[in-house]
């Protein structure tokens, strides 16, 4: 067992599947630099050379239509986009094309291409260097959408994507690059095997996350259970296609729901988690109504102040769970 | 200012009217180019028929007078190879496999199709040819083929890909982020420009301020020859010369073939664009034919008998005719399909 930190453990799955596979290469913005994409591909180029691992053009486009085209002729190419901003300029090859190449050509063919979206916030960035777009993606058919919670699946996770048949978009946090876990040797898993984990038990209210809103979750939960409250934590590490089955278990359980989402409200995954939960359990399942803690719907702002009421915090999450265990307790007099 | 280069007398639709000139060309090649020209154009009007009488409800882009393009540069290309396509490709298909029934079949959303019954005239698919697919959103295929391009030119080999796009797609930001991430990273990719000098409604001149394509090549140090496209032995001279280049280079060319299409952006009728009433000069660019030019060469120079081509396309209509029968008696995609299909492990 090691001692790792997420932006390791994505390193770590680059490493392993540079080794193992010779049909994997890496394209994308300033991987001969570190400045762009921190520790998370440190030294790789050097390690399997510049033919493995492109530093490429200005052209978000272009480069990741590319590595879709050489996906389709025998390839496992990742795409690194070092903020997921600037992948809005790829939006054909991932949506219209990689994601449906498989079905629109009867299944005789398919993408293995990985895109791996990089969000990166925070430090008055502004509007257009700090969205979380994934919601966008998971509302895509025949795109499978990962975003690791954990070290260990940053790399486990990273590995799966790359040896799936379809094409996904792996997004990754810079918010967690210094989150540590302890992980086994690396190995290969399925990542259609792969789904929503309960990582903390607890009776009285679930709570449920993907990449860094599972940490904060994780966090607010651990801070609980000191108090006395009991918090079950599910990551749900992949959200398309979205596994409902265990939180759909969980929340018949704990009878409380609350979703964590680093995204906006409208049309969001918060709001995708509770009415697909909700339609799987009889009405009156609940003894409080189900929340949603995500972003406000404005565009991320510049100004330090702003900044500091915009970004989800543990004490939203906090109120949000008082208010629901406190409703909870009305109920139960 | 600096003047911008012209198309000149290739975009002149007086101009190369008469019989193409086949000195010195190989006739079994020749002879084989008549007749996948005529196949591909008694597919195509085979399907205007159907959709006429509404057989056919899927939307198709005929290229009926661009068919020498394809055929000519199709004879330089190996199965190994990767080609794509976009919206207006049956003779990029048909000109790689003369699968006439995948393609009918395809059209009419049949399950034995060439992309299984999924795809439409706009998708088809033929991987044991190399045709990796065509996709009707416009310059899409460009990158993806330049990265097919980077994967050939990982293997190591002499394959090379193969993108058809048209002069509209010229227009779009990542046919000039292709051409510069080709240049640079030296990829052994063929862009085959069918200037047709009409997107779906507008002339060139309404949209760029000059009307040849090939200025974008020169801008990215590619290689490139602008090449009357409805002449076929010109089609193929270029194509081996582009294409022998590629595969020993492994670098890319550019080809700007000139040709203009009968038939109206979709659909049926060649009177109308997308509701635009068609140019004046329509009648006269027909005269441009790929076909009777080169069918008419072939008579005068003895090289084949009136009898012989009506020969040649009788068995044309039979083979139409057959498939197409065939094609109406298929069977459909079960309701599965639109399930199973969405990823390969459920």
């Amino acid at each position: 067992m090691q001692k790792i930190t997420y932006a390791d453990g994505i390193r770590m799955g680059f490493e392993y599947l540079l080794e193992n596979h010779k049909e994997v290469f890496v394209i994308g913005q300033g991987l001969w630099s570190p400045w762009y994409v921190g520790s998370s591909m440190r030294d790789l180029d050097k390690k399997f050379g510049r033919e493995r691992v492109i530093d490429s053009p200005v052209s978000e486009f272009a480069v990741t239509a590319s590595a879709l085209g050489a996906s389709l002729c025998g390839y496992r190419p990742v795409v690194v986009h070092p903020r997921i901003d600037f992948m809005v300029f790829a939006m054909d090859p991932i949506v219209n094309q990689a994601a449906k190449w498989r079905h629109m050509f009867g299944g005789q063919t398919s993408a293995p291409v990985t895109f791996r979206a990089i969000i990166n916030r925070g430090g008055e960035q502004g509007a257009q260097h700090s969205q979380s777009l994934h919601s966008w993606f998971a509302h895509i058919p025949g795109l499978r959408v990962v975003m690791p919670g954990t070290a260990a699946d940053a790399r486990d996770l990273l590995i799966a994507s790359v040896l799936c048949d379809d094409p996904v978009m792996y997004i990754d946090d810079r918010w967690s690059y210094d989150m540590e876990d302890t992980v086994a040797k690396a190995k290969p898993v399925t990542l259609e095997d792969i789904g929503p984990l309960v990582r903390k038990e607890g009776t009285d209210i679930t709570l449920v996350g993907a990449g860094f809103s599972y940490r904060l979750a994780r966090e607010v939960a651990d801070e609980y259970e000191a108090e006395g409250i009991s918090c079950e934590v599910i990551d749900l590490r992949v959200i398309n296609p979205l596994k409902y089955d265990t939180i759909v278990a969980s929340v018949n359980k704990t009878k409380n729901l609350c979703v964590v989402d680093g995204g906006w409200k409208t049309c969001g995954l918060g709001g995708e988690i509770i009415a697909g939960v909700m339609e799987k359990l009889p009405v009156g399942s609940l003894a409080s109504a189900p929340k949603r803690v995500t972003l406000t719907d404005a565009p991320a702002p510049t100004s330090a102040p702003l900044e500091k009421i915009y970004y989800t915090t543990k004490k939203e999450i906090r109120e949000a769970i008082n208010t629901q265990l406190q409703s909870h307790k009305e109920t139960i007099k | 200012m600096k003047q911008l280069k012209e198309l000149g007398i290739l975009g002149d639709p007086q101009a190369f009217h008469e019989a193409i000139s086949i000195e010195g060309a190989d006739v079994a090649f020749l002879k084989s180019a008549l007749y996948d020209i005529s196949l591909i154009r008694a597919c195509e009007y085979h399907l205007r028929d159907g959709m006429y009488n509404k057989t056919i409800t899927c939307p198709c882009h005929l290229c009926v007078g661009q068919e020498a393009i394809a055929v000519g540069i199709s004879k330089f290309l190996q199965k190994t190879d990767r080609v794509f396509g976009a919206h207006r490709s049956h003779a990029h298909f048909l000109a790689i496999n003369r699968d006439v029934y995948g393609l009918f079949a395809e059209v009419l959303g049949k399950v034995t199709g060439a992309s299984k019954g999924m795809g439409g005239s706009m998708h088809l698919f033929d991987g044991d040819n190399g045709f990796k697919g065509s996709v009707p959103i416009v310059g899409a295929t460009i990158p993806i083929a330049t990265g097919a391009g980077l994967a050939a030119k990982m293997d190591g080999g002499d394959d090379i890909a193969v993108t058809y796009f048209g002069d509209a797609a010229c227009e779009e930001g990542p046919f000039h982020e292709s051409l510069n991430l080709a240049a640079n990273m030296k990829l052994p990719v063929l862009y085959v420009c069918e200037n047709n000098l009409a997107s779906s409604h507008m002339h060139i001149s309404l949209r760029q301020p000059t009307d040849t394509m090939a200025r974008f090549a020169e801008a990215h140090t590619i290689n490139n020859l602008v090449v009357e496209g409805n002449n076929v032995v010109e089609v193929a001279n270029a194509a081996k010369q582009a294409i022998d280049y590629i595969r020993e280079t492994r670098k890319p060319f550019f080809l700007e073939m000139v040709t203009y299409r009968w038939s109206g952006h979709v659909g049926p009728t060649e009177d109308s664009d997308v509701g635009v009433k068609r140019a004046a000069t329509h009648v006269v660019w027909k005269n441009r034919d790929p076909l009777r030019r080169l069918s008419e060469a072939l008579l005068n120079s003895g090289q084949i008998t009136q009898l012989e081509i009506d020969e040649m396309n009788n068995s044309i209509k039979k083979i139409v005719d057959e498939n197409w029968e065939k094609a109406l008696a298929a069977p459909f995609p079960e309701d599965h399909a639109l399930l199973d299909l969405v990823y390969t492990k459920n």
